[in-house]
């Protein structure tokens, strides 16, 4: 079920699918679009420039490379389409609590 | 054009430019004139740092820009190399700047890191 409130089809899209492979405990993601606008690789409907930031329990005991990977990989479609550019925060939930 | 350059495969030419050069900045623009915020937050960041660094412009060349993704596994520009190592993008390069662990790989990697103040 495509969960609708917040944020456009891009930003749904994303959503669901981090949800669906990373079962975050935390996940907020911020389209920061208008901020790039006119910028090459900017669509002027907007929904090209995201911020993410995700804690997951997968996360544990990967490199922040590899951490990035995951997401990218999970993302893997969007990227090559929709999405210009996404700004990663990739942490564990111990990580996300932690002051 | 170069074209004695662009005519070996692109892996060839990436795999030159990070055993040529200590520290490699895959980047959109130049070191003075970057064309990207992204981009511009690393050079600040090795800047920052009084690193020497090669900037390579991908939108200067069409077959690294392209070509670098495949080649680190990692679908976006910036892309940082140390000693022919990825280190990553714009995120990580920044979360590392901001922990000391950035100076601390350059150093560890024989790399003159000479912050200033």
């Amino acid at each position: 079920m495509a969960i609708e409130g917040e944020g456009g089809r891009v930003q749904a899209t994303i959503r669901q699918k981090l949800s669906e492979a990373l079962a975050p405990s935390r996940l907020d993601i911020v389209d920061d679009s208008a901020r790039h606008a006119g910028h090459v690789g900017a669509r002027p409907e907007g929904e090209s420039h995201f911020i993410v930031e995700i804690a997951s329990e997968r996360f544990a005991g990967l490199s922040r490379v590899a951490r990035q990977r995951l997401v990218h990989k999970v993302l893997e479609d969007e990227l090559r389409t929709d999405v210009h550019a996404l700004a990663l925060k990739t942490l564990t939930p111990e990580e996300d609590a932690a002051p | 054009m170069i074209e004695a350059t662009t005519s070996a495969p692109v892996e060839n030419r990436i795999r030159g430019l990070i055993d040529e050069h200590d520290v490699v900045l895959f980047m959109k623009g130049t070191p003075v004139f970057p064309q990207c915020g992204f981009s511009a937050t690393v050079v600040q960041m090795l800047s920052l740092l009084g690193v020497r660094f090669k900037g390579f412009d991908v939108l200067e060349d069409p077959e690294v820009r392209q070509g670098i993704k495949s080649f680190s596994d990692w679908p976006t520009i910036p892309q940082l190399y140390v000693k022919g190592e990825f280190v990553g993008g714009c995120d990580i390069v920044r979360e590392m700047y901001e922990t000391g662990e950035l100076s601390e790989l350059l150093s560890t990697r024989g790399i003159s890191v000479e912050p200033r103040v």
